[in-house]
């Protein structure tokens, strides 16, 4: 049996931008899967339901695993910075279908009720600001936009740990009454959002 | 005895409704026809769904597919999902099964279900129903008015209101084995007396010409068609005539939400949902729903409205 290879790890073949084109098209399988379910009517009585809500679990998770990515490379020495950007990409893509199915297949893009639904529904609210964060990373996540951001978007990608915190409150007051997935998914979210405290100078004892 | 004849939903009363061509429509055709030929009352026919004709003339009111009313369920004791407790519900025997009616009541007595399908026998009600959720289904239940239960019962003087329980069966129902955040059980609901003496409400014992499926509230369950579909308990095991109001399980959930009339009411916004409009199940695509608006009394105001007379809607919501 060979040894583990202590050395640095085998380069891939495949080009960082391939490897995000790929990632980011394996993972819109759910998404596809979905729809092409829906269209041939096997999502079972409520379709539109379906998607909703799948797309808005897919959106949390990817969201999360994002905001991994870092704390792999830092405490664990795993480097998958590489797949940030196409996960970050994933979260808004998701979130994106989300809100369109919400907007537009459910409620017929009708100005008056959206208009209420997020002045006065807390859970919807909460969305709606998580979303816009989403949506104003996504349109910078280009490289034009970071040479032309500078510092200034390091700081502005750090809204990331609000959305967040955003999406974990919508999540976890969506239903009428509390599931139990929200709060371990929020309780993920927490410990990830910790690590980013853990001061970064001086010895590590993890 | 008089059949009380119930307003049927019919073409004239909904809304157009966009025609299409997908499994659903299809699907609705065919059990409508189903309907029309396996039922005993000429009611079925009456409301079997008109083929869309190709100028586009809007479709009678259909019931919904009996497989969206069998697998589209809220029934918490079973699972939180729609799709839960059509297949969580595998375990529940709903028979043998007894009711108690009990309270301020001449005659307390304890029903073998079979004694009360003995005594009251069917009839078949084509009734819309509208969940607070903002959907709607049209159904068609079998059962028999909850008021000859309570006139066989006997109403004694003083009584205000009507008291129901469901079942506790964790071994059973799997959604009342632990769940920490879940609404208490049994699962309880209430009526104002004169809404339980009420002629559209219904103790229904059957859907499309079978006995209620487990996940539809086997083997009796509460129909009030111009209220929300949370009050329609399900698998009912007592039944009480009280002085007092009694307690109903989302209003001790979550009183500012959902309030112990729970009337259909287009006006009356809910914190979650706006009511003013309902996705219709069984229709719509997966790029559209289809939607209508909500009516007030889910479309029984003239048979229920003098009920409420003089009472703010908006307060006793
Ligand atoms: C304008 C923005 C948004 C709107 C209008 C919206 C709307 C909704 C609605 C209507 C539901 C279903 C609630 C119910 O069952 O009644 C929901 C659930 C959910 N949403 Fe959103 N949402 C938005 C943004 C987001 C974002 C940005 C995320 C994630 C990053 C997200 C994640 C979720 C999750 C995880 C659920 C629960 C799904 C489930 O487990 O069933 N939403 N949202």
């Amino acid at each position: 049996m060979a040894p583990p290879s202590s050395g640095p790890r085998r380069r891939s073949r495949f080009s960082p931008l391939t490897r995000q084109v790929f990632l980011y098209l394996f993972c819109l399988i759910p998404a596809v899967s979905d729809i092409a379910q829906g269209m041939a009517n096997t999502l079972g009585p409520n379709p539109v339901s379906v998607c909703l809500h799948d797309f808005g679990r897919w959106a949390f998770r990817f969201l999360l695993i994002s905001l991994a990515v870092s704390p792999l490379k830092r405490f664990v020495g795993l480097d998958f910075m590489v797949y940030r950007r196409p996960l970050g990409l994933l979260a808004f893509s998701y979130a994106a279908l989300h809100v369109v199915f919400y907007v537009g297949v459910a409620r017929h893009f009708d100005a008056h009720v959206l208009w209420k639904d997020f002045t006065s529904r807390p859970f919807l609210t909460f969305g709606l600001l998580t979303f816009l964060i989403l949506l104003a990373l996504a349109l910078t996540s280009t490289r034009r936009a970071i040479i032309a951001l500078g510092r200034r978007w390091a700081k502005l990608h750090k809204l990331v740990y609000v959305a967040m915190i955003l999406a974990s409150v919508h999540y976890a007051i969506a239903f009428k009454t509390w599931h139990t997935e929200p709060f371990i998914y929020a309780a993920i979210a927490g410990v990830l959002l910790s690590l980013r405290l853990v001061p970064k100078a001086g010895k590590r004892t993890v | 005895m008089a059949v009380y004849r119930y307003p049927r939903p019919a073409s004239s009363d909904i809304t157009p409704r966009r025609l299409f061509f997908s499994r659903r429509a299809l699907l609705g055709t065919a059990v409508g026809g189903v309907l029309a030929g396996g039922l005993n009352s000429g009611m079925a026919q009456a409301d079997a769904p008109v083929a869309p004709s190709a100028r586009g003339c809007p479709a009678a009111e259909t019931p919904t597919p009996r497989d969206d009313v069998t697998h589209y369920n809220n029934f918490y004791e079973f699972g939180m999902e729609k799709s839960d407790p059509a297949e969580l519900s595998g375990g529940f025997h709903p028979r043998p099964w007894q009711v108690q009616v009990d309270g301020l009541v001449e005659h307390p007595q304890v029903w073998d279900l079979d004694a009360l399908n003995a005594r009251f026998g069917h009839e078949d009600r084509l009734y819309r129903m509208r969940c607070v959720e903002a959907w709607s289904m049209v159904i068609p239940w079998q059962g028999f008015e909850l008021g000859a239960l309570l006139r066989a019962a006997g109403v004694k003087a003083g009584a205000k209101y009507v008291a129901f329980t469901s079942v506790v069966r964790p071994s059973e129902m799997p959604g009342q084995r632990g769940g920490l955040f879940s609404l208490r059980w049994p699962y309880v609901e209430g009526l104002r007396l004169d809404e339980a003496m009420h002629p559209l409400t219904l103790l229904a014992t059957g859907v499309y010409g079978e006995a209620l499926p487990a996940q539809n509230g086997a083997p009796i369950r509460l129909v009030v068609p111009w209220k929300y579909g949370f009050k329609g308990i399900k698998s009912i095991t007592r039944i009480t005539v009280t002085d007092q109001q009694p307690p109903t399980s989302w209003n001790q959930m979550a009183p500012d939400e959902y309030g112990f009339y729970a009337n259909v009411n287009p006006d009356v916004d809910h914190p979650r949902w706006s009511q003013s409009s309902e996705q219709i199940i069984g229709e719509g695509s997966l790029f559209r729903t289809a939607r209508r608006p909500t009516r007030l009394f889910n479309g029984y105001a003239e048979q229920v409205a003098s009920l409420y007379r003089g009472m703010d809607l908006r307060k006793d919501f």
